[in-house]
């Protein structure tokens, strides 16, 4: 079992006590809500007749089913609306602080809790949301849970969990030009696998991190879930402590020293115990796409489709599906597939530098005709942010879409959808089959540079020839 | 306070093997589906797109399992999203248990909280018995979460679950939510510990 870790010491510092089955009741410092995942576990609370016992724990937005073009209410899609309105009674009621649109405060939850300073170093996070991983980028423990267990937070505050085992995944140097965060990742996924991590959290450690602003880093913690990981997590330093201090929730004046120094404290021991260790090297970490339909199938943009006899047995199965369903062949080359769709937004990559990346590549060209390309700011404030700095005309004048900010195509629970065998390129997390709202519809996730490339030339290109 | 206690000893019926492994929760249940504030309903929605690109030939369309209880799997199923729907969408349908290789850690967490049991199995023997099934789809088999065994005609296999979440089962105490209310004392102990709790913002 690890120990001296961050995670050890944050896991024991909200342990409330073990429950007789053997596992420990966990102090939930920061619960986020959104609307897709928290109605039935508010009816759940009234049928038993439970109330929230922090409301000043719990935060809430909308962003799953938010519409990025018309926001005007009641939405067109009836259930959209009722979803709308079951969070917005579900908060008021219960007295729970809620980001609607228009406040300015909105957008995609693991976007919006960051930027106000919500997220902090040595909190317990749960969101019912898989990539509340996320928040791990300050060194806090932030894990996705389910309705049953938004229900358990709400009425305690606490859940019953079994501890996870930690296995530090370091990655050292200097990533080369046009290579990103989610190059990293998506590395870090193909080498380990998509079940890599079943039963871990990441710690994620070494010169390439320690390089990284807190976007990069929240860009890597967002995507340990799609290693199997539930949460992953970086040891706060002082970028973590540059990026938080003067945001809205950030403590401040003496409270804020007394808080870098608890925030420091926590950080993994020198000689801290470990349930495992890989170690990358950032030079060999190309821009990288994925071919197939997990997350792990990724290569490098320079590389082909993998062959089977090139894949473990364990993989052969899931590449013969994966050939099919994305109608790639074994050999094939994967730059110059032809792209229909363009997406540049999600928790992912859709914070202010994920933009700025994404405008440097789209400025002075423009979008192949006959191509889709949308930009879905991650926030109300990243959008702000990115029309202050005129990025915004930026990618209009290359031919993008400039939306309203939501989870958008990264689910398609919106109008933002694929069509049929539609291909996109994608910043976003999940290419699995269907993701993207078509049920044949096919997605091929790269850094947000990366896609704009793709959306300039019309098919996956080689960002590095593009800078 | 109402408080939900039921034991989970054993779990016995007919079952259905859904061969292949990484079946993500986007799969089990489509998004566009998730558009619902309750989770009525969903059962008659599970593996949608699957289902309708397989024209009857997916394993919760053939008229040999239906009615079955037990969802025999192969490795990593449920990965992707924290998404209740999913394993709320199979429970509907009518599944009161899932053996299978491994399961991705939040969709066994969800599974754990509405008191399904998920044990594992080693892929071989889960081979063994998904074949079994195929050839016996009307037979009954048991999963017994004392024994920690499959049994099916003549044969049985081992399976594994974390201890916690069988102490759980076995004392009828997966419904956690009334033992962490009524810890309010130690709760609010805990959090008067921690730092950020008490800063003015
Ligand atoms: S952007 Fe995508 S991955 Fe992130 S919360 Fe929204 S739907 Fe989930």
């Amino acid at each position: 079992m690890s120990k001296g870790t961050l995670f050890d010491k944050v896991w024991d510092l909200h342990k409330v006590g073990t429950l007789p089955s053997g596992q420990t009741q966990l102090f939930i410092g920061l619960h986020l809500i959104h609307e897709v995942t928290s109605p039935q576990a508010f009816a759940m609370l009234r049928e038993r007749g439970l109330s929230v016992m922090f409301p000043e724990r719990t935060v809430a937005t909308v962003d799953h089913i938010v519409p990025t073009e018309n926001q005007a209410r009641p939405f067109a899609d009836a259930m959209a609306e009722e979803m709308m309105q079951a969070i917005e009674q579900n908060t008021q009621t219960n007295g729970i602080t809620f980001h609607d649109i228009g406040s300015g405060n909105q957008g995609v939850v693991h976007v919006i809790a960051p930027e106000q300073g919500l997220t902090q170093p040595g909190m317990t996070i749960a969101c019912g949301d898989s990539h509340t991983s996320t928040h791990g980028a300050f060194g806090a423990i932030a894990f996705g849970i389910g309705t049953s267990q938004v229900r358990d937070v709400l009425a305690s505050q606490t859940l019953a969990l079994s501890k996870l085992k930690v296995r530090r995944v370091e990655v050292n140097g200097s990533l080369m030009p046009g290579v990103y965060a989610k190059d990293v990742v998506l590395h870090i996924i193909r080498k380990l696998g998509v079940t890599g991590g079943v039963g871990y959290a990441y710690e994620f450690a070494g010169s390439t991190f320690e390089q990284m602003s807190m976007e990069e880093r929240m860009t890597v913690c967002n995507m340990a879930i799609e290693g199997g990981a539930r949460c992953g997590y970086i040891n706060p330093d002082q970028v973590t402590f540059d990026y938080l201090q003067g945001r809205d929730f950030a403590p401040q004046a003496d409270e804020w020293e007394q808080a870098v120094a608890w925030w420091t404290s926590l950080r993994s021991d020198a000689d801290a115990e470990y349930d495992g260790l890989v170690v990358f090297n950032a030079a060999e970490i190309a821009p990288t796409v994925t071919w197939g339909i997990t997350p792990g199938q990724g290569i490098a943009v320079t590389e082909t489709v993998p062959t089977p006899d090139s894949l473990t047995a364990e993989d052969r199965e899931l590449a013969g599906e994966a050939y099919k369903y994305m109608d790639l062949a074994p050999g094939q080359p994967i730059q110059g597939t032809q792209i229909d769709v363009c997406f540049i937004g999600s928790c992912t990559n859709g914070r202010i530098s994920d933009l700025r990346e994404a405008a440097k590549v789209a400025k002075g060209r423009h979008v192949v005709a006959g191509i889709k390309a949308f930009v879905v700011p991650g926030s109300e404030r990243v959008k702000q942010q990115a029309e202050a700095e005129g990025l915004d005309k930026i990618f209009e004048a290359a031919g993008f879409e400039w939306r309203e900010a939501g989870c958008s195509m990264c689910l398609a629970m919106n109008p933002d959808k694929l069509q049929g065998r539609q291909i996109s390129a994608s910043s976003s997390n999940r290419n699995f089959k269907g993701r993207q709202g078509s049920s044949s519809g096919r997605t091929l996730l790269m850094s947000p540079a990366m896609v704009a490339a793709a959306a300039v030339t019309g098919k996956v290109t080689d960002v590095r020839e593009m800078l | 306070m109402s408080q939900v206690q039921s034991i989970v000893q054993s779990v016995s019926g007919r079952a259905v093997p859904l061969i292949g492994n990484d079946i993500d929760t986007d799969r089990i249940i489509p998004a566009r589906f998730l558009r619902c504030v309750t989770f009525d309903g969903l059962g008659a929605q599970v593996f949608a797109d699957d289902r309708s690109q397989l024209s009857g030939q997916h394993a919760f369309d053939q008229p040999q399992y239906q009615g079955a209880e037990i969802l025999v799997v192969n490795r990593n199923f449920g990965c992707g999203s924290s998404r209740e729907h999913a394993p709320q969408a199979i429970a509907k349908w009518g599944i009161k248990a899932l053996v299978g290789e491994s399961f991705a850690e939040i969709f066994l967490g969800n599974c754990l909280a509405m008191g399904i049991p998920c044990v594992t199995a080693a892929s071989d023997a889960l081979q063994t018995l998904q074949d079994w099934i195929a050839a016996h789809p009307a037979a009954a088999i048991t999963l017994d979460l004392e024994a920690m065994q499959v049994r099916f005609g003549d044969s049985c296999i081992p399976v594994s679950m974390g201890e916690g979440a069988r102490n759980m089962f076995l004392g009828g105490t997966w419904d956690a939510c009334g033992q962490l209310v009524a810890q309010g004392a130690a709760i609010q102990q805990t959090a008067a510990k921690l730092p950020y709790v008490s800063w003015s913002r």
